[in-house]
């Protein structure tokens, strides 16, 4: 520890003296024989969990163990947006609690996330979206969050490079325009919860795959890895994608599938689209990253997988829709593609909670919806973890929903992961 | 590109094909209890290795198909043709 804080003077100290003083961010501790909890995961929901348990309830006693190296999972595969304009009772207050936390983290970590609010629009291309996207907003503002619905010709204003000719094959008639949200460096949010959690006593243990459960007749008592048991309290799962996969271990299935989702680069441009647009009618974002690539996506490859790369299907799916929403960057070369793994759940919604097996707790089902996450996901997780009860911004997000029949099912596609 | 080897129609890409999920969940009875449809519904094995599923060969002869495939290396090493669409 000791680690010291980032200024404009340290800055401008280091710059002075050739950069030679800067201490390394984090520790690199041997694991200890207990802790009071272990986190399993280190991304940004596992560092953001393990912060948060240290800061806002008092328990510094905490492991976060990741298999791999921080961020290295679906906090590096994203396409790094943050927005709250979710619909559904239980999703809406906790999304806009994370997008209230992403405006203060960076000086809340002392760690740069790079949060740029530039501004989302979901366009419109018929009718029917229009009316939804109506609904939407009107939820939206009815609980304090930012949403206004524009006009074609509003849109055209903010971004004239979309297809607005007489040839387009889905005509633009309007977006939902979110302009609190945008975009955060996926990486640096790892790096600055995981910074932030050692400053307060959390060891983050690398290199450290979980195996299997300690158990105590039903209850867990820690966990086997590679680097030997490792006891604790409580045991708190983030390891969104291989959910199944480790809950499994502990005896239990979910109502989870692991599907992949596709992530393109493009080459470098000069600034071009500076807001974040999503897209209904062909399910695709895109955003421009500071590096000036082009960062897009679109639909899940459409079938169980733990592979993290993509096939060409979705490669071409996703280029048609670009250059049919955008013609001008038909000639830009895409020179990276990547996958990563979605757990997808049987609402669309994830799951914050308990679970039936003592001592075992599940940060899971992020589906689309992890990165933004982040933060309240982190905060809640935590919250569950030290009061053996949900906070009220995921007490809907829970792991007996779908046997209650209380979903959460934001797009109304029914239990078929692959559709959400 | 997957390649689905229908065994109607011969070696085709999976954009033929829909993709129907795990094919080893079996439907309870109709007055079974909710906890049996509950479990069919909504709860997978959701395997990391080889799994059993659905495909319809929805572009093609639009047979349903019990496709065993692996979830990490997506290869594919048997393709049988259901006599009764899903339900086997």
């Amino acid at each position: 520890m000791g680690m010291s804080t980032y200024s404009a003077f340290s800055l401008f100290r280091e710059a002075l003296s050739g950069h030679k003083g800067w201490e390394r961010v984090w520790r690199d501790p041997e694991p200890k024989p207990e802790y009071d909890v272990i986190v399993v995961g280190g991304g940004g929901h596992g560092l953001a969990t393990a912060y948060y348990l240290a800061k806002n309830h008092g328990i510094h006693n905490v492991a976060v163990l990741e298999k791999g190296w921080l961020g290295g999972g679906n906090t590096g595969r994203n396409t790094t947006i943050i927005r709250s304009n979710y619909m559904i009772d239980g999703n809406t207050h906790f999304y806009e609690w994370s997008l209230k936390l992403w405006e203060g983290l960076s000086q809340d970590l002392n760690f740069n996330a790079m949060v740029s609010q530039r501004g989302q629009l979901n366009l419109v291309s018929t009718p029917a979206q229009w009316d939804a996207a109506a609904r939407r907003g009107n939820v939206m503002r009815a609980c304090g969050i930012d949403a206004e619905l524009l006009s074609r010709e509003e849109v055209r204003t903010i971004v004239p490079y979309l297809d607005y000719s007489g040839n387009a094959r889905f005509p633009v008639l309007g977006a939902l325009w979110q302009a609190r949200a945008g975009t955060a460096r996926h990486d640096a949010v790892a790096w600055g919860f995981a910074r932030a959690a050692d400053k307060r006593g959390v060891d983050i243990i690398q290199n450290c795959e979980v195996l299997g459960f300690a158990r105590d007749g039903d209850a867990v008592t820690g966990v086997a890895t590679t680097r030997g048991v490792i006891k604790a309290k409580k045991v708190g799962l983030a390891v969104a994608g291989h959910t199944g996969h480790l809950a499994e271990k502990a005896g239990l299935r979910l109502p989870i599938e692991s599907h992949k989702l596709q992530a393109f680069v493009s080459e470098g441009i000069k600034p071009f689209i500076d807001h974040v647009i999503g897209w209904g009618a062909h399910h695709f974002y895109i955003s421009q990253s500071d590096k000036g690539g082009l960062v897009y996506g679109g639909d899940l490859d459409g079938y169980n997988s733990y592979a993290q790369r993509g096939n060409l299907p979705i490669i071409e799916d996703v280029a048609q829709a670009a250059c049919a929403l955008i013609p001008s960057i038909r000639n830009l070369r895409m020179v990276r593609h990547w996958a990563g793994i979605m757990d997808m759940t049987m609402d669309g919604s994830p799951i914050i909670d308990k679970t039936p097996v003592p001592g075992l707790y599940l940060n899971g089902g992020w589906c689309y919806g992890g990165f933004k996450a982040t933060p309240a996901s982190g905060w809640c997780f935590a919250h569950t973890i030290a009061r053996d009860e949900p906070h009220a911004f995921n007490a809907k997000l829970r792991f007996d929903r779908f046997r209650r029949g209380v979903h959460i099912d934001e797009k109304g596609m029914g239990p078929n992961p692959a559709l959400h | 590109m997957l390649i689905i080897h229908c065994p109607l129609c011969g070696p085709r890409a999976d954009k033929e094909f829909t993709y129907g999920g795990d094919a080893n969940r079996t439907r309870p009875s109709d007055d079974a209890d909710e906890a049996a449809w509950y479990d069919y519904v909504f709860l997978r094995d959701n395997p990391k290795g080889w799994h059993i599923e659905f495909w319809q060969h929805a572009q093609g002869c639009r047979a349903w198909l019990k496709v065993e495939r692996h979830t990490v290396t997506h290869e594919i090493r048997k393709v049988t043709a259901c006599r009764n669409g899903r339900n086997g």
